[in-house]
């Protein structure tokens, strides 16, 4: 995949571009935007997924903070949050590190979007869920783990 | 029917765990993402999709629900659900809100209601009627449950809910108030309000219709009530039929006073 | 097309937070129907959030999104009567826009 035409749309100036365009009418205005990001999103392991994400090994930090109940009723709709209060982020992901793929999300926030995020996410069983962040081209993380209760007597 | 036999044997065997504290701090855990889930409740996509149905012209008439009565005068939605099921002189019985909307549809718009009482829960016509039971019930959040009782019809309503509620039947000799007459019972981790009560009654009746979690599907209270007959190992009630208005009539009676938190969301 | 989302925003403080509640199946392709034939992934991949033409959120979403995704966010700036759009593309091709009016 071309990772350079990604790293443009991305950033501040590749939604200028964008902006461009989309009043040239050369593409719909937010439909055609970034390539979706196929290798994070089909990788399987928690070590692939930040690999294609060009994470690394990401550090991890007090100021991020992955929000959600101790326990989900039902793991097709876990509610998770993922707020970072280090300056400059630019980037959140949430990863569930035992579904079949670990990436479920990742938000990208262009200047004066508060990074903080909430979304649900399907969970195949209880599992650890983690918060990436990126800000200063650096990748941070958090975790928390939220347990499944699959119907049945929640067992 | 096999399946449905084990779910059941298992809700009772949960039922026995209630009032331990390790269920009762994993009932607390729930009930705090059931209030994660609150905000943004799922129930209101349906609910956008019932009004935009209120307002389409359908049917062999072509005309739209705007002029349908729901009790406070043609077109009002504002409220009408609190004050449901009611007595409606144009057709001489009382109605809950799915058979009422089977009226108007009738006579609006022309649409037959076989093809909704025949029909299945979530799929043609009668889903559309759960859309519009989603946005009527939403108009309604908040209010003060306060069905109308003086006409002699709704007290032989509420008298046959009633008898319907202690009638004990089938293969496992349940009533409803087998697994809905006692306080503090759980089964499923879903508590089941004592709805013989005032207290349990508007906790149960007054968060119905709801967004059911675990298959995000959007339930009227038709549908709940189909699926506890089901539970009790009765034949399917008829869609909109008297025994089930007369059951909705007892427990919005019994409920009367409390509020409308609707559409509610459950397990 | 599919149907229509539910956007409220609502201007505090100079702050707009954005609730977006999507209609959407969200099938991850590992499911199968009553015949045991696989049903085929179906799920949105992009999402764009803005404040009249700027971009305030641009996410990206996999198969582990919920059946009618939620999304909340918060951004600078924004006051009332000010317009929010979010767009949505899936897999299949087909997206979707909605406007909402900030309060
Ligand atoms: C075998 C047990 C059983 C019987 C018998 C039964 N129900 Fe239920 N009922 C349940 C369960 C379990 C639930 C909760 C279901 C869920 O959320 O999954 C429920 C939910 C309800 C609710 C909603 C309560 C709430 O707080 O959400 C109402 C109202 C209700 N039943 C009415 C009735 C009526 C009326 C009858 C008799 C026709 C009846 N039930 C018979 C088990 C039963």
């Amino acid at each position: 995949m071309n990772n350079q035409r990604r790293n443009v749309l991305k950033s501040g100036t590749g939604a200028a571009v964008l902006g461009a365009l989309a009043a040239a009418g050369i593409i719909k205005p937010g439909v055609a935007l970034a390539d979706w990001n196929k290798a994070a999103f089909e990788a399987k392991s928690m070590a692939d997924t930040l690999k294609a994400l060009g994470a690394g090994a990401p550090v991890e930090s007090k100021d991020v903070q992955v929000t959600g109940p101790d326990i989900a009723e039902n793991g097709a709709v876990v509610p998770v949050g993922v707020a970072s209060s280090i300056a400059g982020t630019t980037m959140v992901a949430i990863l569930v590190e035992k579904n079949p793929n670990a990436l479920a999300a990742s938000f990208t926030l262009p200047e004066g979007t508060e990074a903080n995020v909430q979304t649900r996410v399907k969970m195949g069983q209880t599992s650890n869920v983690y918060a990436l962040v990126k800000a200063g081209g650096k990748f941070y993380m958090a975790t928390k783990e939220i347990k499944v209760t699959l119907g049945g007597c929640g067992g | 029917m096999r399946h449905t036999f084990t779910i059941l044997l298992a809700g009772f065997a949960c039922g026995l765990l209630s009032g331990t504290a390790a269920a009762s701090s994993e009932m607390d855990a729930i009930a705090k993402y059931r209030e994660l889930l609150a905000d943004g409740n799922p129930s209101e996509l349906v609910a956008a999709q019932g009004e935009e149905l209120w307002k389409t012209k359908r049917g062999p008439q072509q005309a739209s629900l705007e002029r349908c009565d729901l009790g406070l005068g043609p077109g009002v939605i504002k409220g009408a659900y609190a004050k449901m099921p009611r007595y409606f002189k144009d057709t001489g019985r009382v109605q809950d809100l799915e058979s009422r909307l089977m009226t108007c549809m009738e006579n609006l718009q022309g649409i037959e209601p076989k093809s909704i009482v025949d029909g299945k829960f979530l799929k043609g016509e009668r889903e559309k009627v759960a859309a519009l039971v989603a946005y009527v019930v939403t108009e309604s959040n908040g209010a003060r449950i306060d069905v109308d009782m003086r006409h002699p019809e709704m007290k032989k309503m509420y008298e046959m809910g009633k008898m319907a509620f202690y009638f004990r039947a089938g293969p496992m000799d349940f009533s409803c108030a087998t697994c809905h007459g006692e306080e503090g019972k759980r089964i499923r981790m879903q508590d089941l309000p004592d709805l013989r009560t005032q207290k349990g009654a508007a906790a149960g009746w007054g968060s119905w219709p709801a967004y059911r979690v675990s298959n995000g599907e959007f339930w009227t209270m038709q549908h709940r009530l189909n699926d506890c007959f089901r539970q009790q190992r009765l034949p399917e009630p008829i869609y909109g039929s008297d025994v089930t208005i007369a059951l909705s009539v007892y427990l919005a009676a019994t409920a009367k006073g409390g509020t409308m938190l609707t559409p509610g969301i459950k397990r | 097309m599919g149907n229509p989302m539910k956007i409220r925003a609502a201007a505090k403080d100079g702050v707009t937070e954005v609730k977006v509640l999507i209609s959407h199946e969200m099938e991850t392709g590992q499911r199968k129907d009553a015949n045991g034939a696989v049903i085929p992934a179906w799920f949105i991949t992009e999402l764009v959030a803005k404040h009249g033409d700027k971009v305030v959120l641009q996410s990206e979403f996999g198969t582990a999104v919920s059946k009618n995704p939620y999304l909340a966010f918060k951004f600078k700036g924004g006051a009332k009567g000010d317009k929010v759009s979010v767009s949505w593309k899936d897999n299949k091709g087909d997206s979707r826009t909605d406007e909402a009016v900030v309060n």
